[in-house]
């Protein structure tokens, strides 16, 4: 018998209100009812949770892995775009 | 407390507790054979919810009891004949269609039950009733979701759906039924009152059919006996499986 998967969701779950949605994972549902549904039985069950987003997967545009070098390999070595980099004057106080 | 009032409490904790052991051994029985893994997790998540309660009634049929039964000895030693669960939960699955009507039949009643039950006189009733009302609304949701969907999805589906409907159906007269003991203990503010819910769940249950394009069975055959220990022959099979470890190796522990 042939099988036909469902289409596959991507799930964010917020952890506590304030933080922002972290994605854990996926699902496979119909539709958006059924895969917040489904999210919520598979990613909340320990309550990790108070807000779940869906999404499909394929909507997600993802970069390619072989832009690696390119995209990220020149951030390595700009170590001035960390704020650890520079000294604080004592005048500024906190930021 | 009279030795009488007593007596209706222990039955009637453990009847409630029965309702949600042998459903949720049911529920149980889809492990790892679900249609799809979401669902497994889903139909577990309910099984366990459900296990959560009946211990929690069992425990506390044992102590009203007061002859030293836990909920495993209610769980694990009782018989065929001891066992006070409706007719509804110990039906077979069937196929997927078949288990949600079983669900949703038993959801749209416990959901109405659960949220009486929150107003009785008894806390540790009250309390269990609290809790169990939040789970029960989600797995109304999840039931009655899943027969819109077969019903409302495509010719097979709507065929299996209403086929699940019309086995299921007979059994969720029980759900209403009243018997001396019950009433006497809605007299004493502690149970619920079930033939009052009738009006509320079928009305429930009527918008979700109209919804998922199935027609409602017509009211025929309404067995009842569950509660005095009257059961269907699969509850003998059920409890052969739950209860086999505990015969054979009494009193082990994982």
């Amino acid at each position: 018998m042939s099988k036909v998967n469902w289409p596959l969701w991507e799930v964010f779950v917020r952890g506590k209100a304030g933080l922002s949605h972290k994605h854990v994972g996926s699902v496979h549902a119909a539709d958006a009812e059924m895969a917040i549904a489904n999210a919520r039985d598979l990613y909340t069950r320990r309550s990790e949770g108070v807000s779940l987003w869906v999404v499909p997967a394929s909507a997600i545009v993802a970069s390619d892995p072989a832009d690696k070098d390119s995209l990220f390999e020149p951030a390595d070595d700009k170590v001035y775009r960390h704020p650890t980099f520079y000294d604080i004057p004592d005048d500024v106080g906190h930021m | 407390m009279t030795a009488a009032h007593t007596e209706d409490l222990f039955r009637y904790a453990l009847r409630l507790g029965d309702d949600s052991l042998i459903l949720g051994q049911r529920l149980g029985e889809w492990c790892a054979r679900s249609p799809e893994m979401e669902l497994d997790i889903a139909l577990m998540n309910t099984s366990l919810d459900l296990f959560g309660r009946a211990r929690t009634f069992l425990t506390y049929a044992g102590e009203v009891e007061g002859k030293g039964r836990d909920e495993d000895a209610l769980a694990f030693l009782r018989d065929v004949g001891g066992f006070s669960n409706a007719l509804l939960v110990e039906q077979p699955n069937g196929d997927y269609a078949c288990t949600i009507a079983r669900q949703f039949l038993f959801d749209a009643f416990d959901v109405a039950f659960m949220a009486a039950l929150t107003r009785s006189s008894d806390a540790t009733l009250a309390a269990v009733a609290a809790k169990a009302v939040k789970e029960s609304t989600y797995h109304l949701r999840f039931s009655r979701d899943w027969l819109v969907r077969l019903g409302d999805g495509t010719a097979e589906s709507h065929d299996r759906m209403q086929a699940g409907l019309e086995e299921m159906w007979p059994f969720l007269h029980e759900l209403f039924e009243m018997d001396a003991a019950e009433q006497r203990l809605v007299a004493a503010g502690v149970a619920v009152d079930r033939e009052a819910l009738r009006a509320g769940v079928e009305a429930r249950i009527d918008e979700a059919l109209t919804e998922a394009t199935l027609t409602r069975p017509v009211d025929g055959w309404q067995p009842v006996g569950g509660r005095r220990g009257d059961h269907s022959e699969h509850l003998g099979f059920l409890l052969a499986e739950m209860q086999w470890m505990q015969r054979a190796y009494p009193g082990s522990q994982w």
